[in-house]
């Protein structure tokens, strides 16, 4: 901005009551004081008794003064501020202007009224007009008869719903949800290898419908998907139905008020649904993975859409997904997982965890396809009922892990290629293995969530193409 | 007409790059055909017929195999196809 000029800086407005009652002070100030400058945020009239009132109704100066509340007075010497007063307070008035009966007749003090500049939405319009941000990404310039949801789709940006316009002044307020400089590269985006800026987070952010607090979980979601082991790469190209499963825990998942609870899975939570529709644009908008072209899905799942849970912490019996990482309690982190849709396990009799790991088992036999092993990972999602059941009965999750682990074999020569009538199977040479797991190693993960009413847990199955040579499942600690 | 809204661009503003396809060979004589199986199911089924059917016309073949059908080709291998042959043959889907 400008070099101040020496002496006083009043600024104000006319619907602020303690405004008006000064001014007999800006009077005073304005006959006593020859650089007085005394600027109005929304009526330059209103001082009958002051000359010379500044139209700041642009805001310019307030926003350059960095100015919150109005009544705000500054003493200006040698082109420096070198005092603030805010609101009335008589005697540190009488104090920075030198006259010691300024204001006599007054009240010792009154607060001040918000500055106009800060209202709700206008810092950000401010800070693209008079201030310094500027962004990387081209601009580009609607006329007034375009509708800028029309223009969103016309462009190629959305998943098939509208996404919110990312105008400059949106994704400034993203962009305060993260310490990180706008220009960061967060990763590669695959399949074109577009570059992730932080900014380009922010934009994908804004469109998904995201708030500024969930842009750091947004951006470790986007880390997670960049590292090799994801093979977000394959992810996106392949025929099955598979997309990026988000897993948040940690404190986050209250501060931004995450659902873990009823309809974990479900719609109508905005952290959840936003999230992970924020990692789909980015990996269709940075990225260039479009359905039809390098991704090939067959049918796909409606999880492509946004597919992004919390656990259940607080009520689980068990230690959380990113316990069993290693992360610190007070760590939040995303777990990305690559899979799709629900195997629902219906269980309402049982009431032993011998019976109920048996449910269990059966219906997680038939992931993937009933006479395949060793392809699909699963994430086995338990609800409070049903973990109930295995907290009274004093089971661990990893007690729970290896009683599924036995009852999850199959003999080789029921599942190979052609028994029960069925081609598809394991390759003929298993049929001598006489037990053969249904996961690989490691390959089932168990967490909390769901309402505390209903018997009912459900399988996310992975996608085929699991283990080092497809995707693994991968963390990030979230970061500010 | 006024500018109403100003939006910014949630791409990576890439241009896509284009190359031009080699000319397609007048014949295959003496000419060296690669065929990529990139492990799905069933390609080597596809690839074990071409082989059969090219040799029968006496052209000469090689195979090659990515180790998954999940993640890009390694580079070295790519390379590899490219030094050893004049045209490959990739069984790619299902």
């Amino acid at each position: 901005m400008q070099k101040l000029s020496d002496g006083l800086i009043l600024v104000v407005k006319r619907e602020c009551a303690t405004c008006t009652m000064i001014e007999p002070v800006m009077a005073i100030l304005s006959k006593e004081t020859t650089q007085l400058s005394v600027y109005s945020q929304d009526d330059s009239n209103f001082l009958e008794s002051v000359e010379n009132v500044i139209d700041d109704q642009s805001l310019e100066i307030s926003f350059q003064l960095n100015i919150e509340t109005v009544p705000t007075l500054i003493k200006v010497e040698g082109g420096k501020e070198i005092g603030r007063q805010i609101g009335w307070h008589k005697k540190e008035w009488q104090s920075l202007t030198g006259i010691s009966s300024l204001g006599d007749e007054l009240p010792d003090q009154r607060p001040g009224c918000g500055s106009k500049s800060v209202e709700p939405g206008v810092w950000e319009a401010l800070s693209i007009r008079f201030g310094t941000t500027r962004f990387q990404s081209r601009q580009l310039e609607l006329t007034s008869l375009e509708d800028d949801i029309e223009a969103c789709f016309d462009r190629g940006w959305t998943d098939g719903l509208p996404v919110v316009p990312p105008t400059r002044e949106r994704v400034l307020r993203m962009m305060q949800g993260t310490q990180r400089e706008s220009e960061e590269v967060i990763g590669i985006i695959p399949p074109n290898y577009g570059k992730c800026t932080v900014e380009k987070a922010a934009i994908n952010a804004v469109m998904a419908g995201c708030k500024p607090e969930y842009l750091p979980v947004v951006i470790a979601a986007i880390e997670a998907a960049c590292l090799d082991a994801f093979c977000m790469h394959g992810l996106l190209a392949t025929t099955y139905f598979s997309g990026p499963i988000v897993i948040v825990n940690g404190p986050v998942r209250r501060s931004i008020n995450m659902n873990s609870g009823i309809n974990a899975l479900g719609q109508g939570n905005r952290a959840n649904a936003t999230i992970g529709r924020a990692l789909q644009l980015v990996i269709r908008n940075v990225g260039g993975g479009k359905p039809g072209e390098v991704d090939r899905a067959t049918l796909g799942n409606p999880g492509k859409f946004s597919f992004c849970f919390a656990e259940d912490e607080e009520n689980s019996p068990w230690n959380s997904l990113a316990d069993e990482y290693g992360y610190a309690n007070n760590s939040s982190t995303v777990t990305l997982f690559a899979g799709h849709g629900l195997r629902e396990i219906y269980d309402q009799i049982s009431r032993t965890p011998e019976s109920l790991v048996r449910s269990f088992a059966g219906c997680l036999k038939s992931i993937t396809h009933p006479k395949i092993c060793m392809a699909a990972d699963a994430i086995l999602v338990v609800s409070p009922e049903h973990a109930n059941v295995f907290k009274e009965a004093g089971w661990s999750k990893n007690r729970l892990k290896q009683e599924l682990k036995k009852l999850l074999t199959f003999k080789g020569s029921d599942i190979v290629r052609g028994t029960n009538g069925i081609e598809e199977g394991l390759p003929v040479e298993f049929a001598d293995i006489p037990v053969i797991p249904k996961f690989k190693e490691d390959g089932l993960i168990i967490v909390h969530a769901g309402g505390s009413a209903g018997r009912f847990s459900a399988a996310i199955s992975g996608w085929v193409a699991s283990g080092p040579t497809g995707s693994q499942m991968v963390s990030k600690e979230i970061l500010s | 007409m006024t500018v109403k809204t100003i939006l910014l661009d949630p791409t990576s503003e890439l241009k896509p790059a284009t190359m031009a396809r080699l000319p397609r060979p007048q014949t295959l004589k003496n000419k060296t055909i690669g065929l990529l199986d990139i492990s799905k199911a069933r390609g080597d089924v596809f690839l074990d017929a071409l082989e059969k059917l090219l040799g029968s016309r006496n052209i000469f073949t090689k195979r090659y195999k990515k180790p998954t059908f999940a993640r890009v080709i390694p580079t070295e291998l790519a390379q590899t196809i490219a030094t050893e042959c004049d045209l490959v043959i990739e069984a790619l889907a299902d």
